[in-house]
């Protein structure tokens, strides 16, 4: 008896080896599926010209996409990342365990599960058609996405302050060290490898967002934008453009100096972070 | 023990976390230039008392201090000003707590928190603590590596001169060397004798032998109470109490 259920365990323990690595192997698949088929439909159309040359009719670049990429990331950054790990510093050093955290934390997670299609609708409403009338600026679109991945650096770098050994804090307090000293020269030193790599991985996202765009910023892919309160474009949107007009071989190049980015942001986040943490070993 | 002058005095001090009443109407004097142990069973509150020194309880959420302590005279829980209390009264942990930066950073942390900012007087605080810590030697040559690169002993005594850079006039030591081995945990009680003549010390210890060989007082502490007090060489040949007794000679606890 013992045998037939120990037959029975081995039988179902195979048989769930067995789906997860067939799982496994169809995202891998999917992955890969996906990247070849951008790459060989893409690559052959990139040159320096497509990715940095003037915008013409007959030779369509991303250039106007890649300035206003690099504004949008900028901008997002620029407001998020501060907001988001003052917050951090407030939730996990200031805030007592109550009411206001949890309804901080609440709003948070509410924030980060919100599909980005309705805070491009914030953003139109607020930005280019109501409130306050700008109409499609790289602007209106930075906020907006600056509000859009501000929960996920928030909660990167309260997961990094938390991470931090409290006996560092309570050495930094014993010596008679303030709460902004401890804060500023001991807690965000050591959470900095978390933070910096949360903030990499919201400009992935800023770089791959496009349903906020669309509604923000104009799709303008002819021109290089000449400041924030302009109209302009982005990869992503790019990509749309390109798809839609009839372009499939310009729509996958733009995919591959999209990927290309990610793929380089997402480097460059976790050799920063392992960088900051062997820092301290 | 000239002058036999009162450092820390502490009059009807009860602790409550929460509800949960961890020191009961504790009176002890801390005599100036001596190392005072308290020891006792896990959970008697040895460190909770010692943690009101320099006030680290306020940490806790939910910890309440009622009574009186005053050092150097001065009733710390009236007084607000908690960042001097904590220069005068410096703190080691119970596992070596160096900041992940260098040996050098390390010790000047204080001095830096405190307005000195001249890489000359740095230099001479940093050497001069790490000489008064015994660990001087070991660690002069590399003054720029990181702090978790050294030994746990070397850590502990970088902790020690982390807390003398700031020119304390007692040391707080919380089980000091439970986390090391015994010939670190040699030289951090010898260097104790040696910084006695300086500084008052209160170390809480687990290790009977630790509190023969180090300390001038001993106070007994058994759930919240203090039930013995006085001359270490009384406690531990004649102690009073029957449960210290019991105690030290290792029938519980």
């Amino acid at each position: 008896m013992i045998s037939a259920r120990k037959r029975r365990v081995s039988v179902k323990y195979s048989v769930l080896k067995g789906l997860s690595y067939v799982c496994a192997g169809l995202t891998v698949a999917a992955l890969i599926a996906i990247i070849t088929f951008i790459l060989v439909r893409g690559i052959a159309h990139v040159n320096l010209n497509f990715v940095f040359g003037e915008y013409k009719t007959k030779t369509p670049t991303v250039y106007p996409a890649l300035v206003g990429t690099l504004y949008l990331v900028a901008m997002s950054v620029a407001i998020a990342a501060p907001i988001g790990v003052a917050t951090a510093v407030f939730l996990t050093e200031y805030a007592k365990k109550g009411k206001l955290v949890n309804v901080i934390r609440v709003a948070v997670e509410t924030l980060s599960s919100i599909p980005s299609i309705v805070y491009g609708l914030f953003g139109y409403i607020v930005f280019v058609a109501g409130g306050v009338k700008w109409g499609y600026t790289l602007l209106g679109g930075g906020i907006t996405l600056a509000i859009m991945v501000l929960p996920t650096i928030l909660r990167a770098a309260e997961e990094s302050l938390l991470a931090v050994p409290s006996v560092y804090r309570e050495g930094s307090l014993a010596l008679g060290a303030g709460k902004v000293r401890t804060i500023f020269a001991v807690m965000l030193p050591n959470a900095a490898g978390g933070i910096v790599s949360a903030v990499i991985l919201a400009m992935g996202r800023v770089i791959s967002e496009s349903a906020v765009l669309i509604l923000t910023i104009g799709m303008v892919v002819t021109d290089v934008p000449k400041g924030l309160m302009s109209p302009g474009t982005s990869l992503a949107l790019d990509v749309y453009y390109f798809g839609t007009a009839g372009k499939s071989e310009e729509a996958a190049a733009a995919g591959v100096v999209l990927i290309t980015l990610v793929v380089a942001l997402n480097l460059l986040a976790s050799w920063l972070g392992k960088l900051l943490k062997k820092g301290k070993a | 023990m000239n002058g036999q002058k009162i450092c820390i005095s502490v009059r009807s001090v009860n602790l409550f976390y929460e509800t949960f009443q961890a020191l009961k109407d504790i009176n002890l004097d801390i005599t100036e230039n001596e190392i005072t142990a308290f020891i006792g069973p896990s959970g008697c509150g040895k460190t909770s008392l010692l943690k009101c020194f320099n006030r680290m309880n306020d940490l806790i959420e939910g910890c309440r201090v009622t009574g009186e302590i005053t050092v150097e005279g001065v009733d710390i829980y009236k007084s607000a000003d908690v960042i001097s209390l904590r220069r005068e009264v410096g703190m080691v942990f119970q596992k070596p707590n160096v900041f992940p930066m260098s040996i050098y950073d390390n010790v000047a942390f204080g001095p830096r928190t405190h307005g000195v900012s001249k890489r000359s007087d740095l230099d001479a605080v940093v050497s001069e603590s790490l000489k008064s810590a015994g660990v001087w030697e070991e660690v002069k040559d590399n003054l720029n590596k990181s702090a978790l690169s050294i030994s746990g002993g070397q850590q502990q005594r970088v902790c020690i001169a982390r807390a003398l850079a700031v020119q304390p006039k007692i040391l707080l030591m919380d089980e000091p060397t439970s986390a090391l081995d015994p010939i670190s945990t040699g030289k951090i009680e010898e260097l104790c004798e040696e910084l006695k003549k300086q500084y008052t010390i209160v170390i809480v210890t687990h290790n009977m032998q630790q509190a023969t060989r180090m300390s001038d007082k001993t106070a007994f502490f058994m759930l919240g109470e203090m039930l013995e007090f006085g001359e270490t060489e009384q406690v531990f040949s004649r102690p009073r109490n029957q449960k210290c007794e019991n105690y030290i000679t290792g029938r519980f606890g």
